[in-house]
């Protein structure tokens, strides 16, 4: 019998198990996937959002400040990466002006501080690349990046590290409420490969979080896929822009972000499409069309042609806008955070801290005194000095050794990258977490090393490595093999 | 930290770097090091075990390793130093001139190393998906035909059983005739331009040979499969390039293998701060090929992208040599040369896309200049010609010329001697009557 059942271990649910793991208890997280990180979680814009887009008194508002908040301190503890870059919204045209007035209100009301409406000039030198077109902005210091693999996985090694069980490819297929050898309340968590008992259940489901909350409440929700596809350049742009610059909803449409990533990329999206596929993460060319000529309106030199990969993610969407977040009226012992769309990625250290709470309160657990809120990330030899470096390799041979050219990642990282808590099974598990494949020439070079190192540190056949998961092997088997 | 110091470094122990470590040791220098980041020498020729290199150079017809063999046993009987398993991190320039070149290996560790010359011989990279804008799913069963060249002909690994080719790069079209001998039925091979980008022979040798069929004017238009590639659609494009609504074809298929340009590796060039040509993706060079920094040449596909082999080794051989003129001109204890000459600037019209070099000063050519160019669009009956200070000095007909296969005129010192002194060059293409 396990205290908590969290289901999905996107950024939500492995916040809510990090926080969880505070406390004494037996918690578990199931995720469909092969990994953690798989779904909305990464593919997003990587934003930690400064909350003065959010509707004043929704609890998007009120997460989004607390997460806000949270991340400069968290970033440490976990050791992730995290930049406050501050953010700017621009005004396209005179007409847009007053927009930018009733978001900086609607910003104050909502707490966030040190928000500005700067004009042209000002705009110039915060962001000396913005184009001819925009003639004001809405500055956000508080606004920042992260990177969204780096957090979760750091959340999910925090709470794998202080006991907390993570189970992989278990697709929940039923929830059914029952009683224990004492007569007290509890679920029975149902997956293809058996059953399971807690007393409480967190859907973290993401993009699913409808199907398991209707599987326990006749108040029904449903969450839309709502698509967005992103551009991402190479990092011989990075410092084209130093903020994050969106574009207020004006006559031009809804907008499109441009952004640093915490590695130096930058990223362009999202487009915005509802969709019926809670798997439709294809990318179309209407969409890269889209956010090419949306991008243009901020930006006259956008070095486009840097573009290294383009992806689509699907975020949460609820029909109310808004996270649905709390233990469920009707069904005692389980609790939702469903609806996790942006600002989600802000707001899921937060969301974490307080569905921890409210389980822990539920269940009356005690607080965990051998909790240990630290964890220490991977080893980056780059940004090491030159004598730490020396040292590193020295130590450690295996950091000489480089297999991704063009990230300059290390046999070392990638050794890491499996042997850790929850370590990386796929290419791209080894991708997110230390970024080999991630770079200009997308894996070419170095996937048939990592395939191999893969398949020696897992002692399975080379065959058996997938690209992420599931029946995405990367080779089919040997040559001449059918010949 | 102390720094090891050479008076030559070759970053990448390919073709291009062991030609330009042969030709400068011949020219006498002796304090040669190169720098390979693979496990041995050679660099994609190891996996290109297909036959046709060296008709050229050796005038006989050997395989990649064959072609990289002879440099290599070439290197080994002179005794050049190599670091093998060695990745160069970033180059520079020292306050006194000299290059300054950071690496890692296993058992060096953290190598700091300076030079008074360096040649850049990195090769290229195989342009990505990414790079091409193709919408759909990102399944696996997606290579560069380099990288299923690599997993099928070094690891001995089968990356599909039903192919798609994107691009007819002269790697795509040898994928094509490899994938189909090591047991994959290869369905169609797909090019968005109306020509081949690929050698001739290698269309028929690996594709008509095998019939496979080369849809010109054609790009992929959607990817199917989630986890594993299911299918590819291939549509028509217009003479813009865009596909054409209704002319979508679909293909069952479990790999999708694109063969759509290379580019130049120049990464550590641009964190030098060497003048990159936008055209090429290669530094800009003269007649020394040596880059805007002084004493830093490059040679082979990091400079611009072959179609043969044979012309790597002769260019990075000028590469050698300009270096290890370079290395005496410096003098004892001197990490720069002072450099002095005129550059006259190369220009171009009637469809050339760039020259390399892009500049030239006579006085240092000793006994032939070669200037190797492409042009943008198939072209038929022409004429190369070579106007110095607008007069002509050199006229060659060409029947055939393609964007696909790289075009040159020889300037020798008697025909430079004849225009001694001029203040311009310029290759025009035009019509032959």
């Amino acid at each position: 019998m396990y205290d908590a059942v969290i289901i999905g271990a996107g950024v939500t649910g492995c916040a809510v198990a990090r926080f969880l793991s505070a406390y004494t208890g037996s918690f578990c997280v199931m995720e469909r996937a092969e990994d953690v990180c798989t779904g909305t979680s990464k593919a997003n814009s990587a934003i930690v959002h400064a909350g003065f887009d959010a509707a004043h008194g929704s609890l998007m508002a009120k997460y989004n400040i607390l997460g806000n908040r949270m991340y400069p301190e968290l970033s440490k503890e976990l050791d992730f990466a995290y930049k406050n870059n501050g953010s700017l919204v621009l005004a396209l045209s005179e007409e847009d002006i007053p927009k930018l007035e009733a978001l900086k209100e609607n910003g104050i009301k909502n707490g966030v501080t040190g928000l500005e409406i700067v004009g042209r000039e000002r705009l110039k030198e915060l962001e000396p690349s913005v184009g001819h077109v925009p003639v004001a902005a809405l500055y956000a210091p508080t606004a920042g990046i992260i990177c969204p693999f780096g957090a979760t996985i750091a959340f999910a090694e925090n709470a794998s590290t202080n006991g907390v069980e993570f189970r992989f490819n278990e697709e929940v297929k039923a929830l059914t409420p029952a009683e224990d050898e004492d007569g007290s309340p509890c679920w029975v968590v149902q997956t293809a490969n058996g059953a399971v008992r807690t007393r409480t259940v967190v859907n973290a489901a993401g993009l699913y979080s409808d199907i398991l909350h209707n599987m326990v409440s006749e108040n029904k929700i449903h969450i839309i896929p709502r698509k967005g596809d992103y551009l991402l350049l190479d990092r011989r742009t990075g410092g084209y822009v130093q903020h994050t610059v969106f574009q207020v909803p004006g006559k031009f449409g809804k907008g499109v972000l441009v952004s640093p990533t915490v590695h130096g990329n930058t990223i362009v999206g999202p487009t915005a499409e509802d969709i019926d596929d809670k798997e439709g993460v294809d990318t179309t060319s209407e969409g890269f069309d889209d956010l090419m000529a949306k991008a243009g309106l901020a930006f006259d030199d956008l070095p486009l042609r840097e573009v290294i990969t383009s992806f689509a993610g699907l975020r949460a969407h609820e029909a109310k806008h808004d996270f649905i977040l709390g233990e469920v009226s009707d069904a005692p012992g389980f609790f939702d955070c469903a609806g996790i769309e942006s600002p989600g990625l802000t707001a899921a250290p937060a969301i974490g801290q307080e569905i921890a709470k409210e389980v822990a309160e539920k269940l009356g657990l005690d607080k965990n005194p051998d909790f240990n809120g630290t964890r220490k990330g991977f080893i980056d030899p780059k940004a090491l000095s030159l004598e730490g470096l020396a040292d590193l390799i020295r130590e450690k041979p295996e950091y000489g050794r480089i297999v991704c050219r063009c990230e300059q990642v290390s046999e070392g990282e990638i050794l890491d990258a499996i042997r850790r808590p929850l370590g990386a099974k796929s290419l791209d598990g080894i991708k997110r977490r230390v970024r080999a494949g991630m770079g200009r020439c997308q894996a070419g070079f170095c996937s048939p090393r990592i395939m191999d190192i893969l398949a020696e540190e897992w002692g399975v056949d080379v065959a058996d490595i997938t690209k992420t998961g599931g029946h995405s092997e990367v080779i089919v088997g040997l040559v001449k093999d059918r010949v | 930290m102390e720094r090891i110091e050479y008076n030559l470094i070759i970053i990448g122990g390919g073709p291009a770097g062991l030609a330009a470590a042969v030709s400068a040791y011949d020219q006498g220098e002796r304090s040669i090091l190169i720098l390979e980041r693979d496990t041995r020498l050679g660099g994609i020729l190891n996996q290109c075990i297909h036959n046709g290199f060296g008709l050229h150079t050796f005038q006989e017809e050997l395989t990649g390793p064959e072609y990289a063999q002879r440099f290599v046993d070439k290197v080994i009987e002179r005794g050049i130093e190599y670091k093998l398993d060695t990745m160069v991190m970033s180059i520079g320039q020292g306050e006194d001139g000299s290059k300054e070149v950071m690496a890692v290996n296993e058992q060096d560790g953290l190598l700091l190393m300076k030079s008074k010359a360096l040649i850049l011989a990195m090769g290229c990279r195989e342009r990505s998906r990414g790079a091409l804008n193709i919408p759909g799913f990102r399944p696996a069963g997606i290579f560069s035909a380099g990288t299923a060249q690599r997993l099928v002909n070094i690891e001995g690994y089968l990356p599909g059983r039903r192919v798609v080719i994107l691009g007819s790069g002269d790697i795509g079209l040898i994928m094509a005739r490899r994938m189909t001998l090591e047991g994959a039925k290869v369905l169609v091979c797909a090019e968005l331009m109306p020509y081949s980008g690929g050698l001739k022979r290698n269309i028929v040798q690996c594709l008509d040979d095998f019939g496979i069929p080369l849809k010109l004017s054609h790009t992929v238009v959607r990817i199917e499969g989630k986890e594993r590639v299911e299918g590819v659609v291939i549509a028509e494009v217009g003479p813009d390039r865009k596909p054409i609504p209704g002319t979508e074809e679909h293909y069952d298929c479990d790999t999708l293998l694109l063969s759509v340009g290379l580019l130049p590796e120049n990464e550590l060039t641009i964190g030098l701060g060497a003048e990159i040509s936008r055209i090429t993706n290669g530094p800009v060079v003269n007649e020394s090929l040596e880059t805007s920094v002084p004493g830093v040449f490059a040679a082979g596909n990091v400079l611009h992208v072959h179609d043969l082999v044979d012309y790597v080794s002769e260019e990075a051989g000028l590469a050698g040599s300009c270096a290890a003129d370079y290395i005496a001109a410096c003098g004892e204890g001197k990490w720069a040369a002072d450099e002095t000459g005129n550059s006259v600037p190369v220009t171009f019209s009637g469809g050339v896309r760039y020259t390399v070099p892009a500049s030239v000063d006579p006085a240092k050519v000793k006994h032939w200049l070669k200037i190797r160019f492409r042009v943008g669009d198939v072209m038929t009956n022409r004429r190369v010609v070579l106007y110095l200070d607008g007069k002509k000095a050199l006229s060659k007909k060409r029947r055939v010329m393609a964007p696909g296969e790289m075009e040159e005129l020889v300037l020798t010192r008697k025909l430079l001697d004849e225009h001694s002194d001029f203040t311009s060059a310029e290759i025009r293409i035009e019509e032959d009557n």
